[in-house]
């Protein structure tokens, strides 16, 4: 890439002359808020690209990554549709993890909303600079040229330059102020809003699509590791004898656990690895392990036993929530008619189809990984953290995702992959087996509600109380986390959409012995169904069509606000 | 041990230990990675191949029993796969892609045994692929696409 040609404080968009001859526009996005800031004068720094060739193709680059939900195409789509692109002329790039393209992190289905905007205004100011490269050639005003399918057109004579025609010029023509920037019609959208083929299918019909499974590098080894049953217990010692045996293992060595620093970061279990010529043989050998464990304080834990405790602790008064509001104890003594509901959820895992794995080549001061990580920036920083090599050393290459439902934002599985390359000295896979992925996730925590309710003689709620015991995910981050936390709670239990006018809402305790994680959707799936289901208790106590005793409750004026989005 | 294993037509000369399953065989030794491992114990689909033309969940067969036989795997392309990967592209069937390799083998097997199947028929033959995403009633759409363009060129 040869030098930034022109940068300007109030630029959206930055301009770099490629040597193949191409232009690339650089973007600044900052995801974490919806409209573009520009960064100060001389910190400019580009976070996303387009690159156009003189063959007409547009190389965008990917950013977030792709694990089923579309973004790769999502994103592309928004760019080409102001830029009047042809969709087929678009291939895409996947970003390594780096700041300086925004937060990537891929979770909390938001990638669009908080992207769309800022790829629309790079797609349209591409667009600009296309349109004033003609308009010089022809000697036009800008106002004198439209863009249309890849082509500049002069609407005066009706003659058309081709996108890759315009190269050279646009490459000379200053990056438009983004008040200058005019943003399409909703009703004009070519690709936003509408159907578009994945843009990889091709990959996934022919089983070309790169998975960080299918990571290859030349004298690479696989490797196995067998973890604790129980969860942050320790190997006391263990028998290699039989392991070192199967044929294809080459090596067998403890693997400590990785202890992440309070509040970030994931760490690794450890155990005992198993190095291989093939995953198979990795597979062999740490069945082939005779290992024993210290167990540790998790030894007694028991989730059947846990789940009743919880069931005890929700019959009990728990910690006041704020949000709560009127008087339930009252309104339950005045009615003749409560009903009472527990509902229980499981520890759940995410299960991908494709297993926790990674590919890491530790080369000294330098770390280069493979994997599919949803949050490439955090594996990075975190890789940075345990061996201590500066984050521009460090390259995190995002693979495709076969699924990730939150499992693949928690970085483990690339900490023990560079763990495994710095110990042999060599680029190896560390891949997960089925079992492994069920046995040591970051589950989805289990929880216990207790719900009672009251209904007055026309089947109207008078009352709603609620407990719920579940343990948090910021025990993952921060020991003594022993009651749902704000940010959890606030995931349907303290924002119901039911019209209440008592509602008393509890937290109880719930202590964490696993690692717990977020999985698809989070809370949601603890207060959709316990509120939902008892919502459905209650229309059947009132006598009530369920349906129409849902809407009654919700209320006409919450329900326009999730239909039409009004406050 | 030396073994000579034929996939899609081509020949690979590789050293694997007998009881190797073909899946890592093929993936690890060979180098075709288009095949995928989805639970190991032949479960999921993700590893589906045909040899000699019958669908096998490649995780749970040992290399040694392809020795000799013709593997066809998502690298390779058939008239019938290719039927279906236009009709793959026309439904915009995956999500992730991580199982379509084993959906489409598997599919591959089955229009090449039933030229007209019903709704049951790709139930049936396809019960034993699993998708994370659930794309599963693409891959039905799309199958009887597949079956609809091969008869007609027939």
């Amino acid at each position: 890439m040869s030098k930034i040609q022109q940068v300007n404080r109030r630029d959206f968009v930055k301009l770099i002359g490629l040597a193949s001859g191409g232009i690339l526009l650089g973007c600044n996005v900052s995801s974490s808020q919806k409209e573009f800031v520009p960064q100060e004068k001389g910190t400019f720094t580009p976070n996303l690209f387009i690159q156009i060739q003189k063959d007409g193709t547009i190389t965008l680059l990917a950013s977030r990554s792709e694990m089923g939900q579309g973004i790769r195409t999502s994103l592309a789509s928004a760019i080409a549709d102001e830029m009047e692109a042809d969709w087929k002329y678009i291939s895409l790039k996947q970003a390594t993890g780096d700041a300086k393209y925004g937060n990537q992190n891929t979770d909390g289905s938001r990638s669009v909303r908080t992207m769309l905007l800022p790829m629309r205004k790079m797609g349209a100011t591409a667009k600009l600079m296309l349109i004033s490269a003609a308009a010089k050639k022809w000697n036009l005003a800008e106002t004198d040229c439209e863009a249309k399918n890849h082509h500049i057109i002069n609407k005066i004579t009706g003659d058309q330059i081709f996108f890759g025609d315009l190269v050279d010029e646009a490459a000379k023509v200053e990056v438009p102020a983004q008040e200058l920037l005019e943003l399409k019609k909703v009703e004009d959208f070519k690709y936003i809003g509408k159907t578009l083929k994945s843009i990889d299918l091709k990959d996934f019909t022919h089983g070309t699509a790169g998975y960080g499974i299918d990571v290859r590098i030349p004298d690479m080894k696989f490797a196995a590791i067998a973890r604790c049953p129980v969860t942050f217990g320790t190997v006391k010692s263990f028998d290699q004898k039989a392991a070192l045996e199967t044929i294809g293992v080459t090596e067998v060595f403890k693997l400590e656990r990785m202890v992440p620093p309070t509040g970030k970061f994931f760490g690794a279990l450890g155990g005992v690895a198993v190095i291989a010529n093939n995953t198979w043989a990795a597979f062999q050998g740490k069945m082939n392990l005779d290992i024993e464990w210290n167990y540790g304080e998790n030894k007694s834990f028991n989730s059947v036993e846990f789940q009743e405790k919880l069931k005890k602790r929700v019959h009990q008064k728990g910690k006041l929530v704020s949000g709560s509001t009127g008087n339930v104890s009252a309104a339950f003594k005045e009615s003749n008619n409560t009903i009472e509901a527990t509902y229980t959820v499981p520890f759940l895992v995410h299960a991908p189809m494709e297993v926790p794995n990674a590919t890491a080549w530790f080369k000294g001061n330098e770390i280069e990984v493979w994997a599919p990580v949803q949050d490439p920036q955090t594996a990075r920083a975190e890789l940075a953290h345990f061996f201590e090599i500066p984050l521009e050393n460090i390259t995190v290459n995002v693979t495709f995702l076969g699924g990730g439902f939150g499992r693949k934002s928690k970085s483990d599985f690339v900490v023990e992959a560079v763990a495994l390359s710095k110990k042999i000295k060599g680029p190896v896979q560390v891949v997960w087996t089925r079992e492994d992925d069920i046995q040591h996730s970051f589950y989805h925590a289990t929880s216990v509600q207790y719900l009672k309710g009251s209904l007055d003689v026309n089947g109207q709620v008078t009352g709603w109380l609620q407990r719920v015991g579940l343990p948090s995910i910021v025990s993952s981050f921060k020991p003594m986390s022993d009651y749902a936390s704000g940010f959890e709670l606030n995931q349907g239990f303290t924002n119901n959409p039911y019209n209440l006018t008592n509602f008393r809402l509890e937290n109880v305790k719930a202590e964490s012995h696993l690692r717990i994680g977020w999985m698809r959707s989070v809370v949601h799936i603890h207060s959709a169904f316990g509120n939902n289901s008892f919502v459905d208790e209650l229309a059947f106590a009132a006598k009530k069509d369920p349906f129409e005793f849902y809407l009654n409750l919700i209320g006409e004026e919450t329900m326009n606000s999730y239909l039409f989005g009004k406050n | 041990m030396n073994i000579l294993l034929s996939i899609n037509e081509k020949s690979y000369a590789i050293e694997a230990a007998s009881e190797t399953p073909l899946l890592w065989a093929i993936r690890d030794i060979v180098g075709l990675t288009g095949t995928k491992f989805g639970c190991g114990i032949s479960q999921c689909g993700a590893c589906s191949v045909l040899i000699d033309g019958n669908l096998i969940k490649s995780c749970g067969i040992p290399v040694s029993f392809a020795v000799g036989k013709e593997i066809f795997t998502i690298e390779g392309t058939s008239e019938t796969l290719e039927f279906l990967r236009e009709a793959w592209n026309e439904g915009n069937v995956p999500q992730c892609g991580y199982c379509q390799s084993g959906q489409l083998i598997a599919a591959t097997s089955l229009l090449d045994k039933i030229h007209h199947p019903s709704d049951e028929d790709i139930d049936t033959a396809m019960s034993n692929n699993i998708c994370r995403c659930g794309t599963y009633t693409r891959i039905k759409k799309a199958i009887h696409k597949a079956a609809a363009l091969k008869n007609k060129s027939l």
